[in-house]
């Protein structure tokens, strides 16, 4: 019983998870920049929705529809702005360029938000559904199904419009693609606006299940790393398969060790796959 | 060569001079300086020698921190505490690097970068050594006035900053040094031609770690009190990053350079504009970044 329930948090969780990592694997496969400002984004989006429903009173389903292209712009804009500029450098100087973004946004959002934590409080309750034993809040369920929707539509841009097939085809070769016509640039920052475009809508859906503060954006952070290496760099499928996996084994480590031990255990687990699996369990070929 | 020693010695010289005329607060300044010294030496023996980006400094900061505190909190002398800390934070090194350092690019950055997060947990939830979330006292030293213990952890500092140094400039004209720089403009290349590159990195790995596991429990026997959180900053592995950025990567006295620099504006910027220091921090980090990735050294050659 009580493992049928477990499983189910693990993985209305997991679709969240999937669609905090799909866009930080797009930005990491594509552009090869780790995007620490990832974390950051998706607090931004959580803050849009909350501020949405508490003073226009927007239901945070519908503020999907402001964060997305807002979100994709600021991406976009910083792409083309700045970050192209340093994409050819060594890995340490396009994570120290991200890292201090980072900590700009972080001390930004600081000072305009301050530091208590929020979250919103839906008025009225969606209620919960229950399913013989197991019992899901229905706001949860509704966010993890737009989560992985989103995902989905994701991977159907990639796989299906022309942009889409311009960003795999960077991806695989730069060089090729540039000289069949591809503006790489451009790409690199549509590809960068596509991953805050994900953070983004994912933080107004998260806001909903969690409380958001400033400085919660590391731990998002943290389990996208964790996510992509579990399924695979760069690839949609990937992020679907290792956020879902992680959203399982951190409920049933919850369970056994106490969630304390949750961290350490998604770390153990990203540093053994790492060590044994680098590629990821869905492995390299996950080029849509 | 003969040059390099003469530099040396004025700085230590001058160094070992400055506490004569200091009081409390330019001695705490002196003292962290030489700290972030100590840190951004460290990381150039694996990120600017080896050309690892490793963000494990934070996880040997805090785990020499709490192996000096345990370790005094038993009984055992200040002196022997640090020594056994460094020995601590070495071996773990050792370990560490033989998993780790098979890994590279971003793949080694996220799997440093995680191990400070993970020891930050374990420290957490184990209370009944490390006190947990509470924190752990450490006992005062025998020195009697304010003024006096400044100096003692002053000279304390320099003492690890400059055996640091010493261990620099011995690997960089040694065999290993020269190693290490083939490993980071070629490694597959260095491989080839015989170099050990698995035993290269793990020393260099282990070098970066010790010293700073020696200067955490040193940090925590000064402050009295450390706690998760403070120790397992993922500040203490970020700024190193910069401070050898900004001096100049794999260089001798670049490090040391980009640690007062750093150090300078960080303090310009505590004192003027306490609520918006991180931001200036990663505006200074983004500046330098895109205007001098290869550091103020680089400025003379241009």
């Amino acid at each position: 019983m009580l493992t049928l329930q477990i499983l189910a948090n693990g993985l209305v969780l997991g679709g969240l998870y999937a669609c905090i990592a799909a866009g930080f694997s797009l930005v990491w496969g594509v552009l090869n920049v780790i995007n620490i400002l990832h974390g950051s984004i998706i607090v931004l989006g959580g803050y849009l929705a909350f501020f949405g429903y508490t003073q226009l009173g927007i239901h945070p389903f519908f503020s999907l529809l402001v964060a997305a292209p807002l979100f994709f712009a600021f991406g976009y804009f910083l792409q083309s702005a700045l970050i192209n500029r340093m994409i050819a450098a060594p890995v340490l100087l396009t994570l120290s360029l991200t890292f201090g973004l980072d900590l700009m946004v972080q001390n930004g959002m600081l000072l305009a938000f301050t530091a208590d934590f929020r979250k919103i409080i839906l008025d009225p309750p969606l209620g919960v559904l229950a399913l013989g034993p197991v019992v899901i809040p229905i706001d949860r369920l509704l966010a993890m199904a737009l989560a992985l929707g989103l995902t989905g539509l994701l991977y159907l841009v990639l796989s299906g419009s022309r942009i889409g097939r311009a960003i795999v085809a960077v991806r695989m070769d730069r060089e090729a693609s540039a000289l069949m016509g591809v503006n790489v640039r451009r790409i690199y920052a549509v590809t960068f606006g596509l991953g805050a475009l994900m953070a983004g809508v994912a933080g107004t859906l998260l806001a909903m299940i969690y409380p958001i503060s400033p400085l919660a954006g590391t731990t998002y952070l943290g389990k996208a790393f964790v996510i992509c290496v579990l399924g695979g760099l760069g690839s949609v499928p990937g992020a679907m398969v290792g956020g879902l996996a992680l959203g399982v084994v951190e409920s049933f480590g919850g369970l056994w060790l106490g969630p304390e031990h949750a961290t350490t255990l998604s770390f153990l687990l990203l540093i053994a796959v790492l060590l044994v699996r680098p590629t990821g369990l869905l492995g390299r070929k996950g080029y849509e | 060569m003969k040059r390099t020693f003469i530099v040396a010695l004025v700085v230590l010289a001058v160094l070992l001079a400055v506490p004569l005329t200091m009081q409390a607060y330019g001695l705490r300044i002196g003292t962290t300086m030489l700290m972030y010294g100590v840190l951004a030496m460290s990381w150039n023996f694996i990120g600017g020698m080896a050309g690892y980006p490793s963000f494990a400094s934070a996880a040997f900061f805090g785990l020499g921190a709490y192996a000096g505190a345990v370790a005094q909190k038993y009984g055992v002398p200040h002196y022997a505490a640090w020594a056994l800390a460094g020995l601590v934070a070495a071996l773990f090194a050792a370990a560490l690097g033989f998993a780790l350092l098979r890994l590279r690019g971003h793949y080694f950055a996220i799997a440093s970068l995680v191990v400070a997060e993970a020891l930050r947990e374990i420290v957490n939830s184990a209370t009944a050594l490390t006190g947990g979330g509470m924190g752990l006292n450490l006992p005062l030293p025998q020195a009697s006035s304010v003024e006096a213990q400044a100096r003692f952890f002053y000279y304390a500092m320099l003492g690890v900053a400059a055996l640091t140094f010493a261990a620099s400039f011995l690997v960089r004209h040694s065999r290993l040094g020269f190693g290490l720089r083939c490993i980071q403009q070629n490694e597959s290349a260095a491989d080839m031609l015989g170099v050990n590159t698995t035993l290269y990195k793990v020393i260099a790995f282990v070098l970066s770690g010790a010293f700073v596991g020696v200067a955490g429990a040193i940090y925590a026997s000064w402050v009295h009190y450390i706690e998760p959180p403070d120790v397992f900053d993922v500040l203490y592995s970020v700024k190193p990053i910069v401070m050898v950025l900004l001096g100049g990567a794999g260089t001798l006295f670049g490090p040391l350079l980009g640690a007062g620099v750093f150090l300078g504006l960080e303090e310009l910027v505590w004192r003027n504009y306490l609520s918006v220091h991180t931001g200036v921090l990663g505006l200074l980090i983004v500046l330098l970044v895109v205007f001098l990735p290869k550091g103020m050294l680089a400025l003379r050659k241009a």
